[in-house]
């Protein structure tokens, strides 16, 4: 083994990823960030303590062996690197892409309290990133066990669930309402962030594990959750449909036409392909001047969207200050350099038209914060008198998601107060075999969490089909000579 | 052990003709067929560029495991259909069945309306009701007698029909509102309408029951995406709330819904579509050496359309698209 890493001896400058010139890249669709060469990987690399108890792990939600992988990036052996990442992460390219590192693993790397956090994200994607061109799968023996498993949405809640229960030995069928696979990894994230070649290779992987994905099926009006299990001959059930039921802001003037929801202009533009219109069908709104209300992820992607489409000008607006902000920092950073204008404590009040029912301008009162609310963010209030306009012609609303109610108006599972559905801490729903999890749980969160749930109901999935487990951890009080007593037998096959 | 995905594409078993523009395709996907009711709706995709549209599953057949689809060719996407769909060709993707179904039972004597591209869609509506028990009292328009089609369907579903065309070259000389106002003036005990067709249509038909108090269902085609709740383009205004059509609807209140709205929403995409619908016509007529190249994949590295941009600097002339 190499000589002690201390802090004095790694290289001291955070290794800079390659990106796209912002002048150049507000033209293009092409990725923002061109990820590590491999020397850069390396080099980061080095800059990793490999401390025997690492704090950034605990910030991984899915608690990825993070010194772990980047130990053997530094010996050179990559696919052992991917191993490590792919026993706890399935989407490695995905979420080295789009997690909010620098409020997770990166927030807790010790290196931090002195220098720059070691690049956890960038390093994980380009583990990620090898294995797709390397094309590393991997995919294990796997002896058929009878049972069946149907899941309900294919985004990273559905992939990772689909993961786990085809490696255990089941029948996975993945249904998803839309024409392709990926949830909002597809329909929401841009190119520019996340390309379709990573996602489609993640879905590859799925399917050399057998998992089957039968597009174009709207559940629970094509057959509702009750006949997945009574009908399709399905044993469990995931549900994992997201949370992409957007909400408006119930000001005046938002029927007008150039108002729309980030959700409608992304699905357009990403899923539709309608920034290539008219060699695609679908058409899109175009906005000399754009207004984009929020500034999450989602709300970040539209106004670069719009960029890209050929706005002149495109603006944040925002109630809270510029510290509240929940996007990404890296996407707040690329937004501010490719021009994208900030409003800060600003809140829409109505929007107006023209004689031809189209958006002309938007009217906004300033804020300022008050007292914490109940999420801890200080809580904006509106400063009289402080009205301006801003002239506009298009009103995109990124202003947060509710729940996708067709699950719930066709089955009899329990909602909770918002319409989101209930679970116990095993994601068991109120219906026997029946699992949920992801954003049609908590609410939108992110792609590592959704893909943490999955797996966690993959778990339990298994318990309620007594299948044996090789994931879970095995409590030595509960064996008797080695074997599990919660265990009824190894591992149950069903008898025809 | 992998068995691939669905096979590509859902495939048109049969295809008729009712005009110039009217067209109907019967598609095979028996789960659709099992699962449809009356007033829901499936979302097509032509081919793997195409957009998604929204039309009524006007027929279903459990036994023979079809769905009917009646189109009306009003643009690209309708008129490409018109040309492309046959017996054997596929649809690239089709989803459904989508909408909360209309609410059939419990209603003594009511009158289904259709017109335009509303007559099929009012169809399975007719015959639910007629199935639980009701006196049913049709009403379809035409503009003349040449576009009437599926008469003999809705004869054996209706207990009356009254048959509307404009220029009054078979049944009544008028419009379905005067259809309505005809069937009021006969019964006085109507418990429903149900009306669908252009928004211009059911607003008439609308203001026609208002001052009898007679409730009044209208069926929503607002534009859509997804179909599924996840984009809220169909938003539409009815009363002082605001509903997404495809997860909410399409049917609602005809008393409460506003057409404003709704008609200057369908507008929004008018330019665009002018340019779709025309590059197409273009297209068609250097005829059989088309395709490759407007079919092209994308580049490895997209960049903004020039047409995008072009357009973008002719944006406007606002059209009102009335539909229909
Ligand atoms: C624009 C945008 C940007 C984002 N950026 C980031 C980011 O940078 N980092 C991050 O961590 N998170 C980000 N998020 C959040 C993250 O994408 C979500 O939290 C995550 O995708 C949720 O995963 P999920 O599997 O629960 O649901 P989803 O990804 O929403 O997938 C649900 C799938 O289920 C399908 N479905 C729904 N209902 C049905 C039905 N009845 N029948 C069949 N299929 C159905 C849907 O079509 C969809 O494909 C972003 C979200 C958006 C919208
Ligand atoms: C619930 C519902 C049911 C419908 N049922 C039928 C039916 O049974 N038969 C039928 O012929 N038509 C039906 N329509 C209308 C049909 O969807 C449109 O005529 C079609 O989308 C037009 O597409 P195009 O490319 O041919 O024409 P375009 O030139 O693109 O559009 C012509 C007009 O159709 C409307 N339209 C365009 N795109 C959409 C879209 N994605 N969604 C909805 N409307 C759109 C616009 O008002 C536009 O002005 C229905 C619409 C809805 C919402
Ligand atoms: S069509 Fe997208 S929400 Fe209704």
């Amino acid at each position: 083994m190499a000589k002690k890493r201390t802090i004095r001896s790694i290289p001291q400058q955070r290794t800079p990823a390659r990106e796209q010139e912002p002048a150049q890249r507000v033209q293009n669709f092409a990725e923002v960030n061109c990820g590590y060469t491999l020397e850069q990987a390396l080099n980061e690399a080095e800059r990793c303590l490999l401390c025997p108890e690492p704090a950034c792990v605990a910030g991984c939600p899915v608690n990825i062996d993070i010194p772990g992988f980047i130990r053997e990036i530094s010996a050179k052996n990559f696919r052992g690197a991917y191993d490590i990442i792919a026993k706890s992460n399935l989407l490695a390219a995905v979420c080295g892409r789009v997690c909010p590192q620098e409020s997770q693993c990166e927030r807790l790397c010790v290196v931090a309290e002195t220098l720059q956090p070691v690049a956890i994200g960038r390093l994980e994607r380009w583990t990620g990133d090898r294995a797709i061109t390397e094309h590393w799968t991997n995919v294990p023996y796997i002896e058929r066990n009878g049972f069946s498993v149907g899941i309900v949405g294919s985004g990273p809640a559905g992939m990772a669930c689909a993961a786990d229960m085809a490696k255990a030995g089941c029948e996975v069928a993945v249904y998803e309402a839309f024409h392709q696979p990926g949830g909002v990894l597809r329909y929401g994230i841009p190119d520019f962030r996340l390309p379709n070649d990573v996602i489609d290779a993640e879905i590859g992987n799925l399917r050399k594990l057998g998992v089957r994905f039968e597009c174009n099926t709207l559940v629970g009006r094509l057959f509702t959750i009750e006949q997945m299990i009574d009908e399709l001959g399905h044993d469990a059930v995931f549900i994992g449909t997201g949370a992409g039921y957007p909400s408006m802001l119930g000001v005046p003037g938002e029927s007008l036409n150039g108002v729309l929801s980030a959700n409608e202009l992304l699905t357009r533009c990403n899923l539709m392909r309608a920034r290539d219109f008219p060699n695609y069908d679908t058409p899109i709104p175009l906005g000399r001047h754009v207004c984009v209300v929020g500034a999450g992820n989602t709300a970040m992607d539209a106004m670069r969207v719009c960029l890209r489409l050929g706005a002149q000008k495109v603006c944040c607006v925002y109630r809270r200050s510029e510290a509240e902000c929940p996007a990404r920092a890296e996407e707040v950073h690329h937004a501010k350099e490719e021009g994208i204008e900030f409003h800060w404590l600003t809140n829409p009040i109505e929007i107006l038209g023209d004689e031809n029912g189209k958006v002309r301008a938007m009217r906004c009162v300033r804020m300022e914060l008050g007292e914490p609310d109940e999420s801890g963010r200080r809580r904006p209030f509106p400063i009289a008198g402080s009205e301006v306009e801003l002239q506009t012609e298009q009103v995109v609303f990124a202003i947060g998601t509710n729940a996708n109610p067709i699950i719930g108006q066709t089955s009899k599972l329990r909602l909770d107060k918002r319409g989101y559905i209930e679970v116990d801490d095993n994601l068991a729903t109120s219906m026997a075999g029946v699992f949920a999890g992801g954003d049609i749980v908590t609410g939108a969160a992110t792609v590592i969490e959704a893909m943490g749930a999955g797996r966690r109901a993959a778990r339990s999935i298994k318990r309620y089909l007594r299948i044996r487990d090789f994931d879970e951890p095995r409590t030595e009080a509960g064996s008797l000579f080695g074997i599990d007593l919660n265990e009824q037998n190894f591992a149950r096959i069903r008898l025809a | 052990m992998t068995e691939p995905d669905r096979a590509a594409g859902f495939e048109i078993l049969k295809r008729e003709d009712f005009s110039d523009v009217a067209y109907s395709l019967v598609v095979h996907h028996p789960r659709m067929a099992k699962a449809a009711r009356p007033g829901q709706f499936v979302i097509v995709m032509l081919h793997e560029t195409g957009e998604r549209i929204p039309l009524t599953i006007a027929d279903f057949d459990r036994q023979a495991g079809t769905i009917t689809l009646v189109v009306q060719a009003v643009g690209k996407t309708t008129k490409e259909m018109q040309q492309s769909c046959k017996a054997g060709s596929v649809l690239h993707a089709l989803v459904g069945p989508m909408g909360v179904p209309s609410s059939l039972t419990g209603r003594r004597k009511v009158i289904c309306v259709g017109g335009g591209l509303g007559v099929a869609p009012i169809f399975p509506q007719a015959r639910g009701f007629k199935e639980n028990g009701a006196y049913v009292i049709g009403v379809v328009g035409f503009r003349t007698k040449q576009l009437i089609f599926w008469q003999e369907k809705f004869e054996t579903c209706c207990d009356e029909l009254i048959l509307c065309t404009d220029d009054g070259s078979a049944g009544i000389k008028g419009f379905v509102s005067d259809g309505i106002k005809l069937a009021i003036a006969r019964h006085r005990d109507i418990d429903e309408v149900i009306a669908i067709g252009p928004p211009v249509m059911m607003r008439a038909c609308a203001e026609t029951t208002r001052p009898h108090a007679i409730k009044t269902i209208v069926s929503l085609n607002p534009i859509m995406v997804d179909g599924t709740g996840m984009c809220g383009g169909c938003r539409v205004k009815v009363g002082d709330t605001v509903k997404f059509a495809c997860v909410d609807g399409p049917d609602f209140d005809g008393h409460k819904v506003d057409f404003h709205d709704l008609i200057m929403r369908l507008g929004r995409y008018a330019a665009q579509e002018k340019t779709a619908a025309q590059r197409w016509s273009e297209n068609c007529r250097m005829k059989d050496q088309i395709v490759p190249a407007v079919r092209a994949s994308p580049s490895p590295i997209p960049t903004t359309s020039d047409l995008t941009r072009e357009l973008l600097d002719h944006l406007d002339p606002f059209e009102q698209v009335l539909g229909g």
